[in-house]
């Protein structure tokens, strides 16, 4: 009967294994988020601040929360803060609404939950695979975002990647351009290839820290709870003992 | 001086008559295995999801315009708020775990027929509760699947003939999920819905102890008693079964906090990942996908042609439980004296059902349908099964006592 148990358990666990996938197939690219590497979340707040932040809120998230999660001293929550901002601040966008409709036609989405919405190797992905496409408004595409709306903001320091197409021949006999892969720039960005993807990760685990900072605090307080409830059952397993010592098990009486 | 206090009040209010009632002279089967740790936990599960409920209602605001953001004020500014929505949000889910759990077990028991026959429907009326509780509350935190889920669940009820739209305008409200809905959902979540489990669950544990409970041999201890009228294979519920099902709320308590602590999301399953946008009534998700304990009950629903025979299907498939003490028609309990049938079409019953929890939350395509299907005709087909097989198995003879 155990087995039995251990059997729909194991199922439950099975179903959540569902993967995510990116737009036109593209494969999506790990990245391990690591919450003990405070310096790195602080290089990604720095980075989401300069570049993200421009247009982008994250509305439920407030400097001072990040200052202390991250530990941070005076100067460099100082160093974080953009003008008038108080450490109590939300981090609101710093383009007026109005002004972002007029160019992009859409109000950004706010960023603060969206690591929970997409998932760290989706982020990763995106930021990494914008590709020139002059027939686009901004000259770049994405290849897990088709048609995106948002300029690459990073082309300075990666360089504009190029695409390379193959040719997919459909059902009726026509022939489609599919994006294959992605290939370095004709122009090197200011930032050499490793540097850059260092960049975008301590980005991401900053954007996976913003969307849920409560996460630091489940990290840090989880081994306690659970050490603490495994005594308790220790406990609890030798009092039963000794009260069941008395229950023999009759033995067979015939 | 407490001596006396405390026979002044039990003078005058039954404390000891019901301690001894229903604990320290309560008789129980001695031979318990571990599925009978489900009940415990339920009503330990039931507890914790009535207190955190009380802390989330204090920050909770039930509007259309704050309800998204007050859930995010709750995970980063309130104290501890994350680790109270994080217990309530995975306690709804271990409360189905735990729910179909205790439901295998009375089925592999025979724990439903006579005279438990009263148990067992009050029982399926507590797992009704529930899952409306569980709908209602999956509507509170305003994200995408909350409203869309709820969108469509409700438009089920437009597809009954005649009243079907007016129904379903009456429950929402309004013409679409709203505030309004939003509101009352509240309203039934957190006062109406609480109160009727409550006396469900006291109604459940009353019949339960005018009877007495049922065990793995599917034995009557109350057909052996000794000198003194206790039932020989009896021993009182206090203190063996009070330690015995503290340590089964121990180790449930480490898996929950386990869970709690390093996936409070269950891959997606217990928080799904579109429930983090806020509700937007002019974009559809790409994909409605219903919380995994719905999922079962959902894909039979599609696996239908017929929308409203589809509802009918889906509603049956939890219903047909009301029936199960007269379906089944066999005099041996336990599935340990029972055929070889009788394992075979329960454990088909157990595949389909998570099987169809399966294809309940994946996007409809022609294998899934029609798997859908077929575990749809298992999962019916068990019940047409069991009345045929109680009555023609051949059994073996149950112990004299228990083992």
């Amino acid at each position: 009967m155990i087995r039995a148990f251990v059997f729909v358990i194991a199922n439950l666990l099975g179903i959540s294994t569902v993967l995510a996938s990116g737009g036109d197939g593209v494969p999506l690219k790990h990245v391990d988020v690591n919450f003990s590497d405070k310096a790195a979340l602080y290089r990604g707040a720095e980075t989401y601040l300069a570049r993200c932040a421009t247009c982008h809120s994250a509305k439920y998230m407030r400097y001072g929360r990040v200052a202390t999660d991250l530990k941070l001293n005076k100067n460099q929550l100082a160093a974080l803060l953009p003008p008038g901002a108080k450490p109590g601040s939300e981090m609101m966008g710093f383009m007026s609404e109005d002004y972002a409709k007029e160019t992009f036609g859409v109000v950004p989405p706010d960023l603060s939950l969206i690591a929970r919405v997409k998932g760290a190797d989706w982020l990763y992905t995106y930021l990494t695979s914008f590709y020139a496409d002059p027939t686009k408004r901004w000259g770049v595409n994405n290849a897990v975002f088709p048609d995106v709306g948002m300029p690459d903001v990073f082309a300075a320091e990666q360089g504009v990647l190029q695409p390379v197409y193959t040719d997919v021949k459909l059902p009726d006999g026509s022939i489609d351009k599919r994006l294959s892969h992605l290939e370095g720039p004709l122009v090197p960005g200011s930032m050499s290839p490793a540097e850059f993807d260092h960049t975008v990760k301590d980005l991401v685990s900053f954007m996976v820290y913003m969307s849920e900072p409560a996460k630091m605090q489940r990290m840090t307080y989880g081994p306690y709870v659970l050490i603490f409830i495994l005594i308790f059952m220790v406990l609890l397993y030798l009092v039963k003992k000794e009260y069941w010592r008395d229950i023999k098990k009759v033995p067979d009486n015939d | 001086m407490i001596k006396k206090l405390g026979k002044w009040v039990d003078d005058r209010l039954p404390i000891s008559h019901f301690w001894n009632a229903h604990l320290a002279q309560y008789y129980v089967p001695r031979n318990f295995n571990f599925w009978y740790f489900f009940g415990s936990i339920l009503l330990t599960i039931f507890v914790i999801q009535i207190v955190t409920g009380i802390w989330l209602a204090m920050s909770y605001k039930p509007s259309a315009s704050e309800a998204f953001n007050s859930v995010e004020y709750i995970m980063r500014d309130v104290h501890w708020g994350w680790l109270i929505r994080y217990m309530h949000s995975t306690g709804a889910s271990f409360f189905f775990i735990a729910v179909y759990l205790h439901m295998f077990r009375g089925m592999m028991y025979g724990s439903y027929k006579k005279p438990r026959e009263l148990i067992w429907i009050f029982g399926v009326l507590i797992l009704l509760a529930l899952m409306a509780e569980a709908f209602m509350g999956y509507l509170l935190p305003w994200g995408q699947m909350s409203f869309w889920g709820a969108q469509v669940i409700i438009s089920l009820f437009g597809s009954i003939p005649y009243i079907g739209p007016d129904l379903a305008l009456w429950i929402r409200g309004d013409y679409v999920v709203s505030d309004v809905t939003l509101n009352r959902f509240f309203a039934l979540h957190v006062i109406a819905l609480p109160l009727v489990l409550l006396f469900l669950i006291g109604g459940h544990i009353m019949a339960l102890h005018e009877v007495g409970s049922n065990n793995p041999d599917g034995r009557e201890i109350k057909n052996n008693k000794d000198e003194h009228g206790k039932p020989v294979d009896g021993i009182p519920f206090h203190p063996y079964y009070t330690v015995k099902d503290l340590l089964g709320v121990g180790v449930f308590l480490f898996l929950f906090a386990l869970v709690i602590f390093y996936w409070p999301d269950g891959g997606g399953k217990f928080l799904e990942a579109p429930n983090f946008i806020p509700a937007d009534p002019l974009k559809t998700p790409e994909h409605i996908a219903p919380v995994w304990y719905f999922a079962p009950h959902y894909a039979i629903l599609r696996a239908i042609p017929d929308k409203f025979l589809g509802v009918i299907a889906m509603g049956s498939a939890i219903l047909i439980f009301f029936f199960m003490p007269w379906i089944d028609r066999g005099m041996t309990k336990s599935i340990r004296y029972r055929s070889l049938a009788f394992k075979v079409i329960l454990f088909s019953f157990v595949i389909a059902f998570i099987s169809l929890g399966y294809l309940g939350t994946q996007p409809v395509s022609y294998w899934h349908t029609l798997f859908a299907r077929i575990f749809t005709v298992i999962y019916f087909g068990f019940f047409v099964a069991l009345f045929v097989v109680s009555r023609v198995e051949k059994t073996k003879p149950v112990p004299e006592r228990l083992t």
